[in-house]
């Protein structure tokens, strides 16, 4: 499965403060160590909202609003994409993080839409299958205890 | 943090931890079946203390120091302690009140090295393939016997047997903890890229809905291939697997119709191709072109599935560079299989007379005797052709050499479809 890691944006990254050289040293051994593990796919810094829009929706109408933004509990400082086996293991992985903002800083974990959860790949057919496969291994399980 | 939430979460870092404890732990005893067991014994002394002290800040370093000292005690019962054990045994006595995490300083080190030397052992040519496909998934992969069992759809305790036996196996061969070099690392290198290919082809054709359960194999395959690109950086091949397992991954979601039924390569929806894969895949093949592995044999068929990637849509197909690529890989592993798809490339860049001429050679090979993609083929060239009558008779063959029903229907449906305006 693959799990959204979203940087929370705080009054520093929305100042465009630069982080420490030691910062930077302990967040690229970060980085190093999950593409060591395998599971990093994507992850990247954005600039402050300063440098960002916005486009809202209302109806057919379209209005452009340029950053910055108040709000800045709410918006976003960065993000990885990680490959993992189940979501406890991304938590575990995000806890290991270095401080990314260096002092309060939240990190922000959300699961990825799979394929299966739209059901499109699963007939009725293959979902007894699935059941009756799921029913048979704890049948299994149970008779070893 | 409630009980239950605290076990998942030190059950989580453990799993995190697994291949790394093994591979520390057998370089220490010497020992892979002990390696795994004082693993354990590991998870269940932090199940017990962690609750109490709390996580500690390296985990990991917790884990394996706690093991380790452990593995002394047992080396000092059965008197099996070496001048390096003695060593560490007084450094780990001289400083009772230092916290265990700080004291494994070396586990980084060695990490990478351990690692590699595990994925030698697991895919050591003495198993048997199933035996190290099982083996690898197991200590490498972190995945329980039950994830196995269920992945392949074989019973549990066929696939614990199948590890006891493979532990013993290598015992008995006295296969020694080490990294192979020279002639022999090719060959076993092989081995390894051979083990993750299998685990991900078992993944990959499982998506042609048989059972949903299965495709996580690719993702662990594709998390090996990882793993190991890491490890060995300087192995063009295994960026070549990688770069092959991406691409062809990217497709997942396109392959399969809203009724379960297979989709051709050239039929699918690119709009569900991954991009964010395809990405990693021609990245990973970059790599392994730039240290001179364009022509290895997991980098050729990568840079055909490149070729499909780069594609915005079917028709701008560089089909002649497709050609030119089988070209090179069946002067590699001449086999039936690639001389078909590569007759298949050569009539879509050169037109279906000049496929047909080659898949008609293929008709006396008595390997591909009972494989329904060659009369599928040579029905598809036909009907190109507009050899329509030729044409039905061929799909209709094909269909009745698979078991798959949805792939059957697809063939019958063909079969219909030949001489009606597509």
């Amino acid at each position: 499965m693959r799990v959204m890691v979203i940087v929370k944006a705080n009054k520093d990254t929305e100042a465009g403060i630069m982080p420490s050289e030691q910062m930077l040293t302990e967040m690229t051994n970060y980085n190093e160590q999950l593409v060591k593990a395998g599971i990093m796919l994507a992850g990247d810094g954005l600039k402050p909202s300063s440098n960002g829009a916005r486009i809202e929706f209302s109806g057919k109408k379209r209005t452009v609003v340029d950053g910055p933004f108040a709000e800045t509990k709410e918006l976003i400082a960065g993000f990885w994409i990680w490959q993992v086996k189940n979501f406890q293991e991304a938590v575990e992985w995000a806890k290991r993080c270095p401080n990314p903002t260096g002092e309060e800083s939240v990190l922000e974990l959300r699961p990825f839409f799979e394929a299966s959860d739209f059901g499109d790949e699963l007939t009725p057919e293959l979902r007894e299958k699935e059941q009756r496969l799921a029913k048979q291994m704890k049948e299994q399980a149970a008779a070893k205890r | 943090m409630t009980a239950p939430d605290r076990s998942r979460s030190i059950e989580a870092i453990w799993r995190i931890e697994f291949p790394r404890l093994v591979a520390g732990l057998t370089r220490f005893t010497r020992d892979l079946s002990a390696a795994e067991d004082l693993a354990q014994d590991a998870l269940v002394a932090a199940l017990e203390h962690w609750p109490r002290t709390g996580v500690p800040e390296r985990p990991g370093a917790w884990l394996m120091t706690t093991a380790k000292r452990r593995a002394l005690d047992q080396l000092r019962r059965v008197k099996m302690l070496d001048r390096k054990h003695e060593q560490l045994g007084r450094e780990l006595d001289e400083r009772p009140d230092t916290r265990a995490d700080e004291l494994d300083t070396s586990l980084d080190d060695e990490y990478g090295d351990d690692m590699l030397r595990l994925i030698f052992v697991t895919c050591h040519p003495v198993l048997s393939s199933d035996a190290r496909v099982t083996l690898t998934l197991r200590l490498l992969g972190g995945l329980t016997a039950e994830e196995i069992a269920r992945a392949f759809l074989a019973p549990v305790t066929t696939i614990e047997q199948r590890i006891v036996r493979a532990k013993r196996t290598l015992a008995e061969a006295r296969v020694p903890f080490e990294t192979p070099r020279g002639p022999e690392r090719d060959e076993r290198l092989a081995s390894v890229l051979n083990v993750i290919y299998l685990v991900f082809n078992e993944g990959y054709a499982a998506t042609r809905g048989d059972d949903w359960l299965r495709p996580a194999l690719c993702e662990d395959a594709l998390r090996l291939g990882r793993v190991l690109a890491e490890l060995a950086p300087a192995e063009p091949e295994v960026h070549g697997l990688v770069a092959l397992m991406e691409l062809t991954s990217s497709r997942a979601r396109a392959r399969v119709g809203p009724a379960g039924e297979p989709v051709l390569l050239l039929d699918q929806d690119r709009g569900r191709w991954d991009q964010l894969l395809i990405g990693r895949g021609l990245a990973a093949l970059a790599r392994a072109e730039a240290l001179g592995g364009a022509r290895g044999v997991y980098a050729l068929q990568a840079a055909i599935a490149a070729c499909h990637a780069r594609a915005r849509v079917a028709a701008a197909t560089e089909w002649t560079r497709i050609v030119a690529l089988y070209d090179a890989l069946a002067a590699l592993v001449p086999s039936p299989v690639v001389e078909l798809n590569r007759a298949v490339a050569v009539s879509m860049a050169f037109g279906p007379a000049a496929g047909l001429e080659l898949v008609d050679a293929l008709a006396a090979e008595a390997s591909l005797a009972g494989y329904h993609l060659l009369p599928a083929a040579r029905g598809d060239l036909l009907d190109r052709l507009g050899r329509f009558d030729e044409a039905r008779a061929e799909f209709a063959r094909a269909a009745s050499l698979t078991r798959n029903a949805r792939e059957q229907k697809v063939l019958l449906d063909r079969a219909a479809a030949c001489g009606t305006k597509r």
